[in-house]
């Protein structure tokens, strides 16, 4: 007998007890919480996103399509940064101004060659405001999982509000489990030296999220 | 499960040693504390937790109802995405599966994100057996590992370690694994992460295989997922060309919807954050995007036989949180260590004894870790009735009865020790039964009631320790009863 009928058998023995006619799923999983934790207006939500992106140590900026160009190039400036990879499907707009040299990203990209350049710029799938959640799918704005992983630097745009949900529910309903998903609330941080959060592990220790929409205060660096 | 742990001694034993250690005490102390309030923090700010609860506690009831069915569908959809399921009975045949796929890859060193699966199952011992390295790349799991520790939490393995032990760990022991740690490296938390994030980059960037364990395995989907702080997960996930992830039967969860209750639910019972900083879904492979091979390994290893109990099976609602570990009272005293098992706490009290059955010294002695309090059941996030568990194990332990084992039906006999309290309980039963005799015995109490000791003697004098014997009325209660007719005529 192999493992998989031995397993098998042994869960269908243990049941024995549970009827034929149980409870169907449906029935079975009450889903009377809610779909998001207030009313907000859109503007609210964006807002909402802000305060907790910053909330957990991600550096927000919030500017006009516009001004992107010229918000992402002082960024990188500020920073110092020298090389700055590209996922292939980024609109080529959005680095106009930046004196960086530009690194796109191959399939035959080394982990060591990532671990040389100094920043990546990236968009997103989707974000939800309670949570201070950005969540990325390798869509080609957003490329492979490893580039926002191994720089030191992520710089990732989210387009307000068009993007912006309020809640965890609402962005599962967005996202297509089939592609890889990466959900980054913060930069990388540890809770593992006397249970207390010190940012700045393994992954980019400065996360920078760039909030874009005809709405939002030119060039702004809010909180 | 882990050799490491094996002839532990009796819970009460372990936990005298650790209660005397006041190093230890202090820092489980200062850790405990700082997250409990936390926690309720992060608890307070979803008016809906009590929904979120019942909805987590349904979905899991609901799934292990059906384990066989959404094991298959898993099983179909993983490897329709391109994943390969192999199915383990129990540890050492995970274990030789994970050993054969490395061998396969020619590769001699894997590195791995913390695992609960692969620690119950001795995986890095068994490894080594066959001359594989595996690197720990969580920053806990690597202070235990490079300390030659043993892990004694469930969210953080080195908790029982302050700063200033980790600091030393990291000098003394980084250099003979890779990368030493930096010169002059003081005990700032931010300085001692700044060196496990240099240590680990550079086998993190070799890496040909990564093994994981999953939070949660999405029937419907075949996706997985691995929720974590650090970015080591992101790391070993995406890293490798290969990744073989171990992980429990009763990880699953139907549908994709279903983990919109645990991504709320999960991140503030463990870490007491409204979400963690990294979370990676990932459905078997991408082409062009992380490892070209993916296994998944599908482990029982006490799983079913803790199903076969209508009471106990409710420990495999069990989502990892670590939240009962940080609230209770016993384990903020005894430490990790002394359950003898990767899964400290309460919910190791009902999870070890289930897995591994109640027949060593250790694991009869772990449903008495408890003083039934019940904090662990309120804070638990998908409503495990801990104290329930416990008393029905301790129940099986004194009078033995029918368990399954290995899949097979045994018949457990009671525990040695406990003599005396069924002896007592015999003579409760044939004293009830049989009210003349009840009666006599009752006055003789009460008239000799003067000379009656304050103190047991012989095996009763620990309980009587720390205790006063209950006094004996002048008067047994029946005869007060009779003789005033239930106090109606007023008389004293």
């Amino acid at each position: 007998m192999s493992s998989r009928e031995r397993i098998l058998g042994r869960v269908r023995r243990a049941l024995a007890d549970v009827p034929r006619d149980d409870m169907p799923y449906e029935q079975a999983v009450p889903r009377d919480y809610l779909r998001e934790h207030g009313e907000r207006s859109v503007a609210d939500t964006v807002d909402l996103l802000a305060e907790n992106l910053a909330d957990y140590r991600a550096i927000v900026h919030r500017c006009t399509p516009a001004d992107l160009a010229a918000t992402i190039a002082g960024m990188l400036a500020a920073r110092g940064a020298k090389t700055v990879l590209v996922p292939p499907g980024l609109d080529a707009g959005w680095l106009a101004e930046v004196d960086a040299e530009r690194i796109a990203d191959r399939a035959e990209s080394t982990p060591h060659e990532l671990d040389r350049v100094d920043s990546v710029v990236t968009a997103c799938a989707v974000a939800a405001a309670e949570t201070g959640t950005i969540v990325l799918d390798g869509s080609p704005d957003q490329g492979r999982r490893r580039i926002t992983l191994v720089p030191d630097h992520h710089i990732c745009v989210v387009r307000v509000p068009e993007q912006v949900v309020s809640s965890v529910p609402q962005a599962l309903e967005r996202l297509d489990p089939a592609r890889p998903l990466t959900w980054i609330t913060g930069p990388s941080a540890t809770s593992d030296i006397e249970l207390d959060r010190v940012e700045g592990v393994h992954g980019p220790r400065t996360l920078e999220v760039v909030l874009v929409g005809e709405d939002q205060a030119s060039a702004d660096v809010s909180v | 499960m882990s050799g490491t742990f094996v002839g532990m001694p009796a819970f009460p034993e372990a936990a005298h040693e650790a209660v005397n250690n006041q190093t230890l005490r202090g820092n489980l102390r200062h850790a405990t504390h700082t997250i409990r309030a936390k926690r309720a923090k992060a608890v307070t700010e979803v008016s809906d937790w009590a929904e979120l609860r019942e909805a987590g506690k349904r979905i899991k009831d609901h799934t292990l109802r059906h384990l066989d069915r959404y094991l298959e569908q898993l099983e179909t959809s993983v490897t329709a995405a391109g994943g390969t399921v192999h199915w383990a009975a129990d540890a050492d045949e995970a274990n030789r599966i994970v050993a054969d796929l490395v061998k396969a890859t020619g590769e001699s060193e894997v590195v791995k994100v913390k695992s609960m699966a692969t620690q119950e199952i001795g995986l890095n011992e068994a490894l080594l057996e066959e001359g594989i390295h595996a690197y720990e790349t969580d920053l806990a799991e690597l202070i235990v590992q490079l300390g030659k520790d043993r892990p004694s939490h469930i969210l953080v393995p080195a908790i029982h370690r302050n700063r200033g032990e980790i600091r030393d760990i990291f000098e003394r022991e980084m250099s003979e694994w890779g990368r030493p740690a930096p010169e002059g490296l003081t005990d700032t938390p931010a300085e001692l992460a700044e060196a496990a994030r240099l240590h680990l980059r550079e086998k993190f960037l070799r890496a040909k295989v990564g093994i994981s364990g999953a939070n949660f395995m999405v029937a419907e989907t075949g996706t997985l997922v691995v929720v974590e702080s650090e970015g080591n997960g992101r790391m070993c996930l995406t890293l490798p060309e290969t990744l073989i992830s171990v992980v429990g039967i009763e990880k699953i969860v139907p549908t994709w919807q279903d983990l919109e209750v645990f991504m709320q639910t999960l991140p503030r019972s463990s870490t007491a954050e409204r979400m963690n900083p990294y979370t990676t879904m990932w459905t078997g492979t991408t082409d062009g995007d992380g490892p070209r091979d993916f296994h998944l390994v599908l482990l029982d290893n006490g799983r079913t036989d803790t199903l076969a109990d209508e009471v106990g099976r409710q420990a495999l609602r069990c989502i990892r949180c670590s939240a009962c570990l940080n609230v209770c009272p016993v384990y903020e005293r005894a430490g990790g260590h002394a359950y003898g098992s990767v899964y400290p706490g309460p919910i190791g009290a009902i999870l070890s004894p289930q897995l591994r059955g109640v027949t060593s010294e250790i694991d009869a002695s772990l449903p008495y870790a408890s003083s039934l309090c019940g904090a662990c059941y309120d804070v638990c996030p998908v409503a495990i009735d801990i104290p329930e568990v416990l008393v029905h194990l301790r129940e099986r332990v004194v009078q033995g009865g029918e368990v399954m084992s290995k899949g097979n039906k045994v018949v457990l006999k009671p525990a040695k020790g406990h003599a005396a309290e069924r002896a007592a309980m015999r003579a409760a039963r044939w004293a009830f039964g049989r009210p003349g005799a009840l009666r006599a015995g009752q006055r003789l109490a009460s008239r000799t009631r003067r000379l009656h000791p304050r103190s047991l003697p012989g095996p009763g004098k620990a309980w009587s320790g720390t205790r006063d014997l209950p006094a004996v009325p002048a008067e047994p209660f029946r005869d007060w009863w009779q003789r005033t007719q239930g106090g109606k005529d007023g008389a004293k």
